[in-house]
């Protein structure tokens, strides 16, 4: 029977011919994430069930992102549950402040993740490796926990919805527009329990850091997995950073799909969603002129070099609206690097944004970037559920980079195009 | 098994971060961590919720952030069981890997009222709304599901299993 991509990689993986959608497998899986919220709740589990062992040292990654550099005693009592566990396994990837970076921008870039690869993490957002061809998926801490002692995960095969992209993204949108936009049109249960397979002409035309924030945020459309097709620009992506053979995958021609929802870059508007839900998405259009206090640019969604770029080539010359506090956070140690390098970092304090140190920080509500109540921000991030950035009656509007930026030098919410 | 209790009822898209905002996530003491479960949603549910009560929400519940902090503090409260229309795909897996018992049951999500007796049987997968004399009926697990459910938790089953 013809499968999907996701299906032929879950099929490897289980060591069958072929898998249906619904069917229960137990997969081999090559890599297994924890962070620091989520990993010390893993070791607490394995160290309950008295289970003392690690599948592969090599193939756990535990990445110290969300509360770090620690915010209080607690969180840094969380860091310390990991790396005691870390040196007593003797794990290889083990990220501490220095060579973290936020765990989905970090493991595509040191070459951890790889097309045809078959991933779990201890995070919700772990779909976004779906950008290189691989199956990675979201789990809690105890199936995290099953996965670092026996290298094994359970699935529900999925079925999948096709996005089928179409046409050329005009200026200032990137991969952020499409997946808001995407969101908007099937809701945040759109692709509950399935997955969401990207094809069509438009893929050539979207880069790496678009495929990142689209895979990254298939999640907010309930998905099990996003993923796309492996092309020339995964392959020079790999090159350099995977130290190991990958394979490529492809969608059986006549696999079945639950649907189709067709997507034509060119016709896209930078794109809002508006609180409390990603699928209150809007063309910028209709919500330009809401007062913001703050604006977030980073994230495991828009904190890579290009959209670092975006944000410097606005704040550039410009300054940042008096009343608004302008929070930078490229999302690893590479990126914070070469945005000192390419003098991106010299635009932002210029401007008057602030540029912090890789964290998840502000996304949930952890640190650097708290709301007040009857605030309301402007974020690159990917949830704007109440309460998420801090008061309950605080608001976030999501965006690019691009209308982040743009919003923050004027004061209001604001198509980059019109600056 | 059964669960026999009151109702508190939520709407669609119940999040994990208004069941446990992410500002408690230093917190490892799951007593003291419960209580601040569905705060930001319910700011009276700690007080009000005793040991056998049921949470009924309709669709995507405990959709967002993988934490396993959100079913556990549900748990912790002494919930016996949520049923909802749907449940985003990782707090349902998270629930059974750590036994907190969940139904799929869009009739009952659209019926069933806050307040409300409601009593469950396991093994059917029935479930009887005393106050209003009704009855529907859930979805079944899968053997195999039901199968971690039963040793308690997915780490359980796989020691049982010899692994």
């Amino acid at each position: 029977m013809a499968m999907t991509m996701t299906q032929k990689i879950l099929a490897v993986h289980a060591g069958l011919d072929e898998v249906v959608s619904g069917q229960l497998i137990e997969a081999d899986i090559d890599l297994v994430l924890a962070n620091d919220i989520t990993g010390p709740v893993a070791i607490r589990e394995l160290k309950k069930a008295g289970m003392d062992k690690v599948f592969d040292e090599a193939k756990v990654a535990l990445v110290m992102d969300h509360f770090v550099p620690n915010k209080d005693i607690k969180s840094a009592e969380q860091c310390a549950e990991c790396r005691a566990f870390a040196q007593e396994h003797g794990i290889v990837n083990f990220f501490d402040v220095g060579r973290m970076g936020i765990e989905h921008a970090l493991l595509p870039e040191q070459g951890l993740v790889a097309a045809g690869d078959c991933i779990i993490g201890a995070d919700s957002h772990t779909c976004t490796y779906g950008a290189l061809g691989a199956f990675s998926t979201g789990v809690g801490s105890t199936d995290c926990a099953a996965g670092i002692a026996t290298g094994k995960a359970w699935f529900r095969v999925p079925s999948a919805i096709r996005v089928e992209l179409t046409g050329k993204k005009a200026p200032w949108i990137s991969g952020k527009d499409v997946i808001l936009h995407l969101i908007g049109e099937i809701g945040v249960d759109g692709a509950l329990y399935q997955s969401l397979e990207f094809t069509g002409p438009g893929v050539a035309e979207l880069t790496m850091d678009d495929r990142f924030s689209i895979a990254n945020m298939a999640i907010e459309a309930g998905a099990k997995n996003g993923i796309f097709p492996v092309d020339e620009k995964t392959v020079a992506y790999m090159e350099g950073r995977v130290p190991r053979d990958w394979r490529v995958f492809e969608a059986d021609a006549d696999a079945v799909y639950e649907r189709t929802v067709t997507i034509d870059l060119a016709a896209l508007r930078p794109t809002v969603s508006v609180p409390h839900l990603p699928e209150n998405a809007k063309p910028v259009d209709e919500v330009a002129g809401i007062a913001i206090q703050q604006a977030v640019i980073g994230s495991c969604t828009n904190g890579r070099i290009e959209d670092m770029r975006v944000a410097a080539d606005i704040l550039r010359g410009r300054r940042v609206a008096d009343g608004v506090r302008a929070i930078v956070i490229p999302a690893t140690q590479e990126v914070y690097l070469q945005c000192i390098r390419e003098g991106l970092a010299e635009a932002f304090i210029e401007a008057g944004a602030i540029i912090s140190t890789p964290t998840c920080g502000p996304c949930l509500g952890g640190h650097m970037g708290i709301l007040a109540s009857g605030e309301r921000a402007i974020s690159t991030t990917n949830r704007n559920f109440v309460g998420r950035m801090g008061a309950i009656d605080s608001e976030i509007y999501l965006a690019s980079p691009a209308v982040a930026a743009a919003s923050a030098v004027t004061g209001v919410i604001t198509d980059p195009a019109t600056l | 098994m059964n669960a026999h209790g009151t109702v508190f009822k939520y709407g669609d898209n119940v999040d994990t971060d208004v069941i446990i905002p992410a500002r408690y996530l230093n917190i490892a003491d799951p007593d003291e961590l419960a209580t601040h479960a569905m705060e930001d949603i319910d700011a009276t549910f700690v007080e009000r919720v005793r040991p056998g009560d049921i949470i009924v929400a309709n669709r995507n519940f405990g959709c967002g952030s993988s934490r396993e902090h959100a079913p556990l503090v549900i748990k912790q409260n002494g919930v016996s069981c949520v049923i909802a229309a749907s449940f985003a795909r990782i707090f349902y897996r998270n629930a059974i890997n750590i036994g907190l018992p969940i139904l799929e049951c869009a009739e009952a999500a659209e019926k069933i009222a806050d307040g409300d007796e409601v009593e469950v049987d396991f093994s059917s997968g029935s479930i009887r709304n005393i106050t209003r004399d009704e009855t529907y009926q859930a979805l079944a697990f899968p053997e195999f599901i039901n199968g971690i459910i039963e040793h308690g938790g997915l780490l359980k089953s796989l020691k049982a299993r010899g692994i």
